[in-house]
């Protein structure tokens, strides 16, 4: 491939990273929000389920992340450079929660020794949902902030951004559409991994979280005309329109399928919805990184670096692929144990 | 405190604080693996429960490693912007591949830890393979970049024409790589496993004496033995490839201030950079050249070589480089006295011994960064960009050091709180 193409095409690993972590270190989010708000004469055993569900995943989940900064500035890295810049205080705060939130999640997980209603294991519980429902609506608003010109960087200078230049009301808007995104795919995910009345309780938070989706994203198109226009007209196009019907289309539809309990149906649904929501976003933002001073053109990294990004992520997918099919076959899909912890396959007697 | 002063101590206060819990995800699962390997050939319950309990504690640990990791993943831009523009692409690479190996890790410590009932023995046993070969392969890689800052292999390439290198075999044909990864990877292993025999030498000082503890010491101290010895002998070969590319600093290592054939071997001292002299050192003569360069009469460069703005801070990182090696040499005995003794029973001595192993392990491990990353300065990347030309434009970054120190010192201590109550099956009960 030439130059502008492997620019290109490290562009689109980076959303399919983002867009990975999205799909399920956001949905860990989500379980964060939902223990938060767990409530009821179940919570505790909610609780329970969420913490069952994210245990063994959360940690590959996380990976995406890293790669993703990882990507960044081995591929961009000008654009890198200026990012975490512009975005000092908002990525230091998104560094509290991430170390908040796992941190407080394995302590809590690990930690159960002294039971769920300890005093020390419910500040943990504490820290766990509020890192949790924090971090994704900063992430979002630092998504706006790179496709709106909150990011600046005239002439390629490095300086100090004005203050919270990433506060807007559109980043805001943006930042809770994320926040809801993460809810929506933790409950519907969690309708599969619990059972009767469990079950129902996610199916409704499933619900009202889809709804709020729904709303939110109508409401932050206003806003984005305002202070996006750019990205505003990109999306309106007659090109892109399409990809953001069908992206609403495909939520309303997956809202639908947990409605009437088609649960299997509501997951693949509510994650095709996300995917359309990030890559509608991807397709307006292109041809920047950061818009309007970083191209993905003019802000890659030369063609021998990119290369060699490629071959690492050939070789390395190579290992990734199955270790991550065993993971998720081994705790998610048709998982005959959903909603119970597992049942101990009893080690053979020990002989003495 | 100036900026600059901020940003280093942000970054060498959560690199140090990364270590540990890095080494630790290095070694442990090693442990891990040879444990539930021997109960699953031999059905000895001591076993089981060894990996079952290890396998509790580094849960904790790999969960507080992965998000001090994540943290200085960001860091490294956020306090270097323009480190980071420079050499982005380049180190990339190795983060890059670093980063599977996490991924391979991540997933199989899920696989690992709930696992358990689920998988069958034989399975569960296999899915712990992969985290001791990724462990050890993410600190190999990770060492790769921290190898490329020292010795900046092909830099002037990159310099004149980024378009024309490939920045793999730039970042993985580095001489200093190899040393610097076998000395550093063997550390961890060091540090994990005289960590380990200190808990169980420390529970035996308390009277828990079973049969169990005395097995997880002997494993620990087949592990640290060998690592030990493995010390100075890489340590060596660190110490000529340092003479070799970076003479300035193993002149601040050895406070050598005039360059002098036939060097002596200081060992112990403070060095004092006004008077250009050390005070209190034990002098072996020719002993430096000879350990550097093979002769006693090789010429040894000093520091007075170079204007003093390029000398790195010289009392921390000559006393470092005692403390490790100093470490480093009482290890090596602590673990001879420990095959001699042990025949004739675990006299407190001995055991008071072990338990000191464990800090002096991690006391190397850090000291010995500092050598080499504290050595390194004024550059970040060595001869080609300083670090105060690195640093990132936003003010005030004292506030967010005192953050993070305060952020890290909550979450240490309550990992060595929840450590503590990590149990071991039926052997709990017997605690004295
Ligand atoms: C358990 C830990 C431990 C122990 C016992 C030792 N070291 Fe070490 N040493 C390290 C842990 C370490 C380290 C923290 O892992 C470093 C930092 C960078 C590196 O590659 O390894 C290091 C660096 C390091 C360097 C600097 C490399 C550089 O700047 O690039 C030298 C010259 C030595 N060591 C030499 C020794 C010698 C002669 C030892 C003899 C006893 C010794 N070390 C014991
Ligand atoms: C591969 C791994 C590592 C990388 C890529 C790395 C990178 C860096 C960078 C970018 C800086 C800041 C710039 C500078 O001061 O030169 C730094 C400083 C520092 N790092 Fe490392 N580092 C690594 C490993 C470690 C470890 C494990 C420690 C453990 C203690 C450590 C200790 C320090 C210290 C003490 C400083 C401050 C030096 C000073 O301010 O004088 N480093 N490192
Ligand atoms: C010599 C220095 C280093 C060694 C030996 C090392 C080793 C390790 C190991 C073994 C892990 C696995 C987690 C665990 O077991 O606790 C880990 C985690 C991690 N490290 Fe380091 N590391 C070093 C320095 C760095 C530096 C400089 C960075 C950042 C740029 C970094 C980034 C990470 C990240 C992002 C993770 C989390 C991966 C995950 O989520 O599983 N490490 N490191």
């Amino acid at each position: 491939m030439s130059g502008p193409q492997l620019a290109d095409a490290a562009a689109v690993l980076a959303l399919f990273a983002l867009t990975a972590y999205a799909l399920l270190g956001g949905a860990d989010f989500g379980g964060g929000v939902w223990d938060l708000f767990a409530s009821g004469p179940r919570a505790l055993e909610q609780r329970a389920a969420i913490a069952r569900a994210m245990g063994p995943v959360w940690e590959a989940n996380h990976v995406w992340l890293i790669f993703l900064v990882v990507l960044l500035f081995t591929a961009f890295p000008p654009a890198f450079a200026a990012l975490v810049i512009g975005l000092f205080l908002p990525l230091h705060l998104v560094l509290l929660g991430v170390v908040l939130r796992g941190a407080s999640f394995v302590f809590r997980a690990h930690g159960a020794l002294s039971g769920p209603r300890a005093p020390l294991q419910r500040t943990f519980g504490a820290a766990f949902g509020a890192a949790s429902a924090v971090t994704p609506v900063l992430l979002g608003a630092a998504l706006a902030a790179i496709s709106s010109g909150g990011v600046r960087s005239p002439r390629g200078s490095l300086v100090a951004p004005p203050l919270a230049s990433w506060l807007t009301p559109f980043a805001i808007a943006t930042g809770l559409l994320t926040l809801a995104l993460c809810a929506y795919l933790a409950a519907v995910y969690l309708t599969l991994e619990t059972q009767g009345r469990l079950r129902a309780d996610f199916r409704r938070k499933a619900i009202s979280a889809g709804v709020a989706l729904l709303v939110l994203a109508i409401a932050d198109l206003p806003l984005m005309a305002a202070w996006a226009p750019r990205l505003y007209s990109r999306l309106a196009s007659p090109s892109a329109a399409p990809l953001l019907a069908g992206g609403t289309a495909l939520a309303v539809w997956s809202i639908a399928a947990v409605w009437r309990s088609r649960f299997e149906v509501g997951r693949v649904l509510s994650a095709l919805s996300g995917i359309a929501l990030l890559w509608g976003w991807g397709f307006a933002q292109w041809p920047f990184v950061i818009y309007p001073d970083f191209s993905i053109a003019r802000s890659a990294a030369p063609n021998p670096a990119l290369r060699d990004v490629f071959y690492a992520v050939g070789v390395g997918a190579l290992l990734l692929g199955p270790s991550l099919y065993l993971l998720f076959r081994v705790f998610k899909g048709r998982n005959p144990a959903a909603g119970r912890p597992p049942r101990p396959r009893p080690h053979p007697r020990p002989a003495r | 405190m100036s900026n600059l002063m901020a940003a280093r101590g942000q970054m060498a206060f959560t690199l140090g604080f990364h270590m540990i819990f890095a080494a630790f995800g290095v070694g442990f699962p090693l442990l891990q693996v040879v444990a539930e390997g021997i109960y699953l050939r031999t059905r000895q319950e001591r076993y089981l429960a060894l990996a079952k309990a290890w396998g509790k504690a580094n849960a904790v640990l790999f969960g507080v490693g992965a998000v001090s990791g994540t943290a200085l993943a960001f860091e490294l831009g956020l306090l270097w912007p323009r480190f980071m523009r420079l050499a982005g692409s380049t180190i990339g690479i190795g983060f890059a591949s670093e980063g599977f190996a996490f991924f391979v890790e991540a997933i199989f410590i899920g696989l690992y830890l709930y696992g358990w009932g689920r998988l069958s023995p034989l399975a569960h046993w296999l899915t712990g393979i992969p985290i001791a070969i990724a462990g050890a392969a993410s600190a190999v890689l990770v060492v790769g970049v921290d190898a490329w800052m020292q010795h900046p292999n092909g830099v002037k390439a990159l310099l004149s024409d980024p378009s024309a290198v490939a920045p793999g075999p730039m970042l993985f044909g580095n001489p200093h790589w190899p040393v610097m990864a076998l000395h550093a990877t063997v550390a961890c292993y060091a540090a994990t496993a005289f960590s380990l025999a200190a808990v169980y030498a420390w529970g035996m000082l308390r009277g828990r004496r079973d049969a169990m503890r005395r097995t997880a010491l002997h494993l620990a101290m087949i592990l640290g033995t060998a690592a030990a010895i493995a010390m100075p002998l890489t340590g060596d070969l660190s110490g000529k490839a340092v003479a070799r590319f970076q003479p300035v600093k193993l002149a601040a290592m050895e406070s050598q201030f005039r360059t002098q054939a036939g060097a002596p071997l200081r060992i112990g001292g403070w060095p004092e950079p006004q008077r250009r002299a050390v005070v209190g050192a034990l002098e072996i003569p020719g002993g430096l050249s000879w350990l550097a360069y093979g002769s006693a009469g090789a010429t040894v460069r000093g520091l007075s070589s170079v204007p003093t703005r390029l000398w790195p801070d010289l009392p921390l990182t000559h006393v470092s480089f005692q403390l490790m090696v100093g470490a480093g040499t009482a290890l090596v005995l602590l673990a001879l006295w420990y095959w001699v003794a042990r025949r004739r029973g675990f006299t407190r001595p001995l055991l008071w011994g072990l338990v000191a192993g464990g800090p002096l392990a991690f006391l190397a491990l850090e000291t010995g960064w500092i050598v080499t990353e504290v050595g390194r300065q004024p550059w970040i990347i060595y001869g080609v960009q300083t670090t105060a030309a690195a640093v990132t434009p936003i003010g005030g970054l004292w506030a967010y050091f005192l953050g993070f120190v305060a952020l890290y010192a909550l979450l240490g201590a309550t990992v060595v709180w929840l450590l503590r109550r990590v149990e071991h099956g039926r052997w709990a009960a017997q605690a004295a």
